[in-house]
């Protein structure tokens, strides 16, 4: 087991402190953010403002740019070399690209689950494990046992697995699968979660549970998902974003964009109009 | 505007709306048939109307099943979402005034063997007049979501409403001059109520139709005309 690095912990400690911000506060605050992949526009001049302990849901057609601005929240377009982000992102006022942010550290904080389960060719145990430790999150492995304990608790998981968390996370079902993947995303206690198209490959049970577990989350975190249901984000969302062509169209609460957008395109979108 | 991807969706809307016009015309030719049959004293014609009204209805079924099933299979959102409950809703008024309609009707047969008297049929004609052009301008303003018109007929009810007013008034004279004449009386009062119910439900319907068209609910700061529940006669 990886030893408890003091430092990453004060890191860690500073970036919690901060996120002691007012209610009403948006959690998330982008301006300007354009992507460029090479030569070639993805993303144009994104502004909006995330609530806090609320679920957005981002809307488009494929290829819109959704997925391209979810992955800037984490700075996952860092990894990808020839993409370029530019303009302002701040969680909780804080610049994500400013230079003594520790990127890993972020991503601790802003966790992803992603459109197909990708459990770690590991145990249940280990696959919710490795998060808190490598981030030296537990004192001491009775420590690490609780948070694997409540992870998998709060992602709805516990019942389903708990006699057997030793044996492979690839083992369960799709849906569990996809639950093991938001108890390994919650592990690092997370206080946003961003989630590409969660659900679509998962049965409509497993969506319906994945979909409470969302309804539950957002009383402690902030959520973004992805998603190609319009029905799903009506479900799990308070406010919409809807993207085309790489430029964020309209952002409004839900229940306004699915009964009564203001733009045309929004309209012809979601009603399956789209020419 | 575009057309749906799903070509059976589009046609699944379409449908609504020509059910929906076909029930207007309906409800529209019940309702001066009605009121042919009272003035001409026509007591086939008013059997005819009576009859009528199942076919009304039977649209306004057909309707909520199609509705049910679009909902079911096409979970609608937007525009099309507030057409369908558009749809419900205003189903829902034209049936009220098919049934007014035949309670016109019913009272037609019932005093078709009394002579009326001469003005308050006059006015009734202008009523009914008024209340079928409303009506259709609604249905009109429907077929072509014209959110401009509808607010149009929404502010003309008043109209219907002071007519009202005076039948109300000039049928109380006629009953305190002679007893006898309270049963025709009575009837006709009830028919000149049952138009001035079609405009409220014409109202309605306008109401549905902006927000149909425009996503917003009329505020509801339209003057209510008919005064005749605070009027009393003191002898």
């Amino acid at each position: 087991m990886q030893q408890l690095d003091a430092g990453s912990v004060q890191v860690l400690t500073s970036l919690k402190s901060s996120t002691a911000q007012t209610i009403g506060e948006p959690k998330i605050v982008a301006r300007d953010v354009s992507v460029y992949y090479g030569e070639k526009q993805a993303l144009f001049d994104v502004d909006v403002n995330v609530p806090r302990n609320s679920v957005m849901a981002f809307i488009g057609p494929s290829g819109c740019g959704k997925s391209t601005f979810l992955r800037c929240i984490n700075r996952m377009n860092d990894t990808i070399p020839i993409a370029r982000v530019e303009g302002k992102i701040a969680i909780d006022g804080q610049d994500i690209d400013d230079p003594e942010l520790d990127v890993v550290e972020l991503r601790a904080r802003v966790g992803m689950v992603f459109q197909k389960p990708n459990p770690f060719p590991k145990s249940i145990y280990e696959n919710v494990a490795y998060g808190p430790r490598i981030h030296g999150l537990a004192r001491n492995k009775a420590d690490l046992d609780r948070i694997v304990e409540t992870s998998l608790q709060r992602a709805g998981l516990l019942k389903e697995v708990k006699d057997r968390l030793q044996e492979p996370g690839t083992g369960l079902s799709g849906g569990q699968q996809q639950r093991l993947c938001i108890a390994r995303a919650i592990a690092t206690s997370p206080d946003i979660i961003l989630m590409d198209e969660p659900c679509s490959a998962l049965d409509p049970i497993a969506t319906a549970r994945v979909e409470e577990l969302i309804d539950e989350l957002r009383q402690t975190l902030t959520i973004i998902i992805v998603t190609h249901s319009m029905q799903q984000a009506a479900r799990v969302s308070q406010r919409t974003a809807f993207f085309h062509l790489g430029v964020l169209v309209e952002e409004d609460e839900t229940s306004t964009i699915f009964t009564n957008p203001s733009d045309q395109r929004t309209q012809d979108y979601i009603t399956g109009r789209f020419g | 505007m575009l057309e749906h991807t799903v070509k059976s969706y589009e046609e699944e809307l379409k449908l609504l709306d020509s059910k929906i016009a076909q029930m207007g015309g309906l409800a529209e030719r019940q309702l001066t048939e009605a009121f042919d049959a009272l003035e001409k004293r026509d007591p086939r014609l008013a059997e005819r109307v009576i009859a009528g009204d199942a076919a009304i209805d039977s649209i306004e079924h057909e309707l909520q099943e199609h509705v049910v099933t679009i909902i079911a299979k096409r979970q609608p959102m937007a525009i099309d979402l507030r057409q369908i409950m558009g749809v419900l809703s205003i189903s829902g008024d034209l049936e009220r005034v098919g049934d007014l309609a035949k309670n016109m009707a019913k009272r037609a047969l019932a005093i078709a063997p009394e002579s009326h008297p001469k003005p308050i049929i006059t006015g009734l004609n202008h009523m009914v007049e008024l209340a079928s052009s409303q009506l259709k301008d609604a249905l009109d303003a429907y077929a072509a979501r014209d959110a401009e018109r509808a607010l149009s007929v929404w502010h003309a009810d008043s109209k219907l409403d002071n007519l009202y007013n005076s039948i109300f008034r000039e049928l109380l004279t006629h009953m305190m001059e002679d007893p006898r004449n309270i049963g025709l009386s009575t009837h006709l009062l009830f028919g000149a109520k049952n138009i001035e119910r079609v405009g409220d439900h014409t109202t309605n319907i306008a109401e549905t139709i902006h927000f149909l068209v425009t996503g917003r609910k009329l505020i509801d700061d339209r003057p209510k005309g008919d005064r005749t529940s605070s009027t009393l006669i003191k002898g």
